[in-house]
């Protein structure tokens, strides 16, 4: 693993990008960023700027509306950004799955690296996910 | 040769980084604390320059050259602060005449460099950002001014930075007399708004403008612009003890001095909400210009 990675998983700058949630989810991701649970202990901070961001947080599921828009966010980020769906909802689409305004699941949108089932998942689950990420990125070596 | 270690290595430009990435680690974690916190670790400021570089740099659509240009200017010219400023404490009476005055402009220099680089980057929220931060600028200078002529009154007219320096330690601190603490209450103000801390943190608003200034930086122009951060939360104390508060700058005193100025400015950081640009521009110009004039006039009556 190289330093700029090692860099990266000690400082990850999270960005907030709710893709038409029924909001439950969001409020449970400021819940892990409350000082409860002080992930800035990790080096996890809010970014309010997606040129800022290391990490999209993706709620929801995608529309027709908001689906380009994600899409865009994720174009605009700079690279090496991962991503981190949270929710049933992101994951899978779960009881929206037939509904007449939900043409895909977010993976289809953009490659998402981690998934937290839950409806909601709890802030314990989410810190968990993103355990998993950093995981994932000292596996590989292919994503930078 | 020497003049060039002077200027990147020690005061310099990396000497000052590291203290200044050190201050804002004392920042994150006094903050922390008081909301009850944990709080990053130490080497945690580190971690985000390196991670930074390590970024995409993302030019926007419709930005000119200025914009990647603009955080260059900012941090050389507080890199050339850091020097003046160190070199002075380390071997006073070595300076320029008028040393005091280059360090003023200096001190300016990021915030304009700043409002480029915004100006530059073809974003209406990085516009918005960048008149607040130019409104912010005309606000805050006046009263700063105000309380460092206060100073050069006291120090018999001198605008040489070795002059001030040996005028306290023969008659003591400028902060033990009355226009002196009240010089220094203006001051203390006024750099909260120069570091852009809260209540004057209105150029960056995170949760308004999303960043306002920075929005569109990424990369290692955004590494430069958290290193000016850092380089003026190391220059800006270290220049308040220089006017106000030398009589004994032994390393020890110096320190200790210097993390107490911090912790000043980070309290109140952590215990104001953030004003209006109106209500900013109306406080440097109302209350905080009065109660500098209040300061230059007992400077002028020799209290
Ligand atoms: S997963 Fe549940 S809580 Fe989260 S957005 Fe979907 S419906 Fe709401």
């Amino acid at each position: 693993m190289n330093i700029k990675l090692k860099a990266l998983t000690k400082s990850l700058w999270v960005f907030h990008a709710a893709a038409s949630p029924c909001n439950n989810c969001d409020i449970e991701i400021l819940d892990v960023l409350t000082p409860r649970h002080d992930v800035e202990r990790f080096g996890i901070t809010l970014a309010g700027s997606v040129r800022h961001a290391d990490v999209l947080l993706v709620t929801g599921v995608p529309n027709y509306k908001s689906k380009g828009i994600l899409k865009r966010l994720y174009e605009q980020a700079p690279k090496p950004c991962l991503v981190i769906a949270i929710g049933s909802c992101a994951c899978g689409r779960i009881m929206f799955r037939e509904s007449y305004n939900s043409p895909c699941p977010v993976d289809e949108v953009i490659p998402v690296d981690a998934y937290v089932p839950g409806c909601p998942p709890k802030p314990e689950a989410i810190i968990a996910g993103v355990v998993k990420l950093i995981e994932k990125v000292k596996h590989t070596t292919s994503k930078v | 040769m020497k003049a060039l270690f002077y200027y990147f290595i020690f005061p310099g430009f990396l000497f000052s980084v590291v203290i200044g990435l050190l201050a804002c680690w004392v920042d994150r974690k006094v903050t922390a604390r008081l909301q009850w916190r944990v709080g990053p670790p130490w080497y945690q400021n580190f971690v985000d320059i390196i991670k930074l570089l390590g970024k995409e740099i993302i030019f926007p659509e419709g930005a000119k050259i200025t914009f990647l240009l603009a955080p260059f200017l900012g941090v050389l010219s507080l890199g050339l602060v850091s020097t003046i400023l160190g070199l002075n404490i380390i071997y006073p009476g070595q300076g320029f005449l008028g040393d005091l005055i280059v360090v003023l402009y200096l001190m300016t220099i990021p915030a304009i460099a700043m409002i480029i680089g915004a100006s530059a980057s073809a974003n209406p929220l990085a516009s918005v950002g960048a008149s607040r931060e130019m409104k912010l600028v005309l606000a805050y200078e006046l009263p700063f001014l105000l309380s460092v002529i206060t100073i050069i009154l006291r120090s018999g007219g001198s605008i040489q930075l070795g002059n001030i320096l040996a005028h306290q330690v023969s008659f003591g601190s400028n902060i033990i007399s009355f226009s002196g603490a009240i010089a220094f209450i203006v001051a203390i103000l006024c750099i909260q708004a120069k570091l852009g801390f809260a209540p004057f943190d209105i150029s960056e608003a995170e949760q308004e403008i999303m960043a306002g200034t920075l929005i569109e930086y990424s990369g290692l122009p955004l590494a430069i612009f958290k290193l000016i951060k850092a380089l003026l939360l190391y220059t800006l104390p270290i220049f308040l003890i220089t006017l106000f508060w030398a009589k004994d700058l032994s390393p020890l005193f110096l320190i200790g001095k210097f993390i107490a100025i911090l912790v000043i400015i980070i309290l109140i950081k952590n215990t104001n909400p953030r004003v209006r640009i109106d209500q900013a521009v109306r406080f440097f110009w109302g209350k905080l210009t009065l109660v500098a004039l209040i300061g230059l006039i007992l400077a002028i009556l020799g209290l």
